[in-house]
């Protein structure tokens, strides 16, 4: 009874994303298409990120450079080939990846596998740290992504960028991958694999006591989420036409976590609406930034001050919804102050 | 003959910009030390410290050696409140909550600094005294090369001198080794706290003008780098311990002049260097250099 009703929730929820989007697709201009784009793959991010932090209990703030790789390999597998002679004007591009032109599914699949791939040969070492020694070493991998990328010329054409990558990025690929990725986690975290990620989560001591392979399970669960966020990151290239390695600065993983924080750590619903909405304040407070003439009175905007009403809600919702969120992680363990 | 004399440019170079990560992984080891949280705004303190400094001398008829007092005093008043606002409310809460806040309060206050003090880089107003280069048997080198270390052990020995022969430095330690027992023999936890932010973002800001004296260039973003540098520093040290935070920063400052200097080639990956040598001393030693070797409690 209860698995039907919820069968049956899927199933309107399926429905009413795909009359939402044809309806967009029809009536909306450019500038909103590209909004819903951005929803799309910031949810797929949100839920990549909730699944390492939120439903594992790991504290990576990796995920710009796992965007990164996914981005630069969408750009470089799909650019045409004239392409990326114009692009790589400095050194040319190393001679495997010359000739190549491939289709926009394989190579955002290849762009999931290769963040995954990464996200094993990093989280291998790493994750066994815990909370913040974890927190400043994948930010430190992320870190050491963007400089390598800034300095591979002949693979990622360094710091000009990549330019001209084709946009296949429309409404269908973003909230499809999106749709997907709520789907594989929900089927995730139904399994004995998610049991195991939030008995991780709750108790790491307990959870290794009851039999669960720590080691196995936390870098099943970071490779997942590198996988999307890859998978993300490609959707972004594809979306906007031009990368370069400071667009993947932390400044990026911060926004992916506000959307986790805002959408409750471990919850996939909230998530996805948090995501939304971010991403519309995003679009929406963008007038704080800027100056606005209505005729008469001009408003000056201040530059930063998005950012600032950004990290006010963040550092609010933390403090006010402290009691709510992470109750059941309070153990002696993992509170502030460990003996 | 030239070969040494340009060792001891890189030397001196390497050492001064030690002192600098040294001080400001200062103020992350102590508030580890005592509440276990990373103070991801810790960077953006020290840019508060250089801007308020780089106001008071331009703005105020106040000479610059009083500003240079006056700005890392009001620096170390801003770190208090930003533990009240952003880290009280939470304490005793889990990790992670914290770890949020903090990252929150660092974004926070390097975009209030683009707000308040626009994007633009400015130039530091470095005093004449600081400012003139001096030859020493064919080195050539600025004398704020030198005056940096120097600050930097008189500091470190006043703050020595501070945690381990006063009353508050000793509540201080006891509350870094068992917080719970600490508060329980009449501590005022809340004070000492307040003292630990307050010399952490103090040192910070003393760090930030001298930084600013070494590299004249001012931007609201400037301490993210330095900030994250000096983590490391205190992270390859041993996180909580003093000497440690000194020692790393000594590693990693000589470390980076020394990959800039004789691998030219890699000079790009400078800013990986810090990076690279964080995950190496947290795989190998993760307890740090100093540090105390944590077992882990059932």
């Amino acid at each position: 009874m209860r698995e039907k009703s919820k069968t049956h929730v899927t199933l309107i929820i399926l429905v009413l994303t795909i009359l939402g989007l044809f309806l967009a697709n029809r009536y909306l201009d450019a500038y909103k298409i590209r909004i819903i784009n951005l929803s799309g793959i910031y949810v797929t991010l949100g839920l990549s990120m909730n699944l390492i932090n939120g439903m594992t209990g790991m504290f990576s703030l990796g995920h710009a450079g796992f965007m990164a790789i996914g981005a630069y390999t969408v750009g470089i597998l799909t650019m045409p080939v004239s392409m990326k002679q114009m692009n790589f004007f400095m050194q040319p591009i190393v001679p495997f990846l010359a000739n190549v032109e491939w289709g926009f599914l394989p190579a955002l699949l290849a762009a999931g596998l290769i963040a995954a791939l990464f996200g094993v040969l990093i989280g291998a070492p790493v994750l066994r740290l815990t909370d913040d020694y974890l927190a400043i070493a994948t930010l430190g991998f992320a870190e050491i992504i963007r400089v390598v990328f800034t300095n591979t010329q002949s693979l990622t054409n360094g710091a000009l960028g990549l330019k001209g990558i084709p946009n296949y990025t429309n409404t269908w690929w973003s909230w499809g991958v999106a749709l997907v990725t709520m789907w594989f986690i929900s089927f995730l975290m139904k399994g004995t694999y998610g049991k195991a990620f939030l008995a991780i989560r709750e108790d790491e001591v307990a959870a290794r006591a009851m039999g669960i392979n720590l080691f196995k399970h936390k870098v099943m669960s970071f490779s997942f989420g590198c996988f999307f966020a890859g998978v993300a990151g490609g959707l972004m290239a594809a979306l906007l036409g031009t990368i370069d390695p400071n667009m993947f600065r932390i400044t990026l993983t911060f926004n992916i976590l506000l959307i986790v924080v805002l959408g409750g750590l471990g919850k996939i619903g909230g998530t996805v609406i948090a995501a939304v909405v971010v991403t519309v304040m995003m679009e929406a407070l963008r007038f704080l930034d800027e100056s606005i003439d209505l005729g008469l009175v001009q408003i000056k905007g201040i530059p930063g001050m998005r950012m600032v009403v950004f990290s006010i809600i963040l550092i609010f919702v933390v403090i006010v919804r402290e009691k709510g969120f992470l109750k059941r992680t309070k153990g002696r363990e993992l509170t502030y102050v460990k003996n | 003959m030239g070969d040494v004399s340009i060792f001891l440019q890189h030397l001196t170079n390497g050492i001064s910009l030690g002192s600098l990560y040294a001080l400001i992984a200062i103020g992350y080891t102590m508030v580890y030390g005592i509440l276990r949280l990373i103070n991801f705004a810790h960077g953006d303190i020290f840019m508060l410290g250089v801007y308020l400094t780089f106001y008071g001398v331009i703005y105020t008829p106040l000479p610059w050696w009083l500003v240079f007092i006056l700005a890392p005093l009001l620096t170390g008043f801003i770190g208090i409140l930003l533990e009240k606002v952003a880290y009280k409310p939470l304490r005793g809460s889990a990790r992670i909550t914290i770890l949020i806040s903090a990252i929150g309060a660092s974004f926070l206050l390097q975009n209030l600094g683009i707000v308040i003090f626009g994007g633009r880089p400015r130039a530091f107003p470095v005093p004449q005294l600081l400012n003139h280069v001096i030859k020493l048997g064919g080195v050539s080198i600025n004398v704020v090369t030198f005056i940096i270390p120097a600050v930097s052990i008189l500091l470190l020995i006043g703050l020595t001198y501070f945690t381990t022969k006063t009353k508050t430095g000793l509540a201080m330690r006891a509350l870094s080794k068992d917080y719970e027992t600490a508060s329980l023999m009449g501590i005022d936890i809340n004070r000492i706290i307040s003292i630990t932010f307050f010399m952490g973002s103090f040192l910070a800001a003393i760090g930030g003008i001298l930084w600013g004296s070494r590299y004249p260039q001012l931007m609201p973003l400037m301490g993210a780098m330095p900030g994250l540098k000096s983590f490391i520093a205190a992270v390859v040290g041993g996180i909580g311990n003093i000497t440690g935070a000194v020692i790393g920063g000594f590693i990693l400052g000589l470390g980076e002049i020394m990959l800039v200097a004789f691998l030219p080639r890699l000079s790009g990956y400078r800013d990986a260097f810090a990076f690279v040598l964080l995950i190496i001393i947290l795989l190998v030693k993760p307890s740090g250099l100093m540090g105390n070797k944590v077992t882990e409690k059932v």
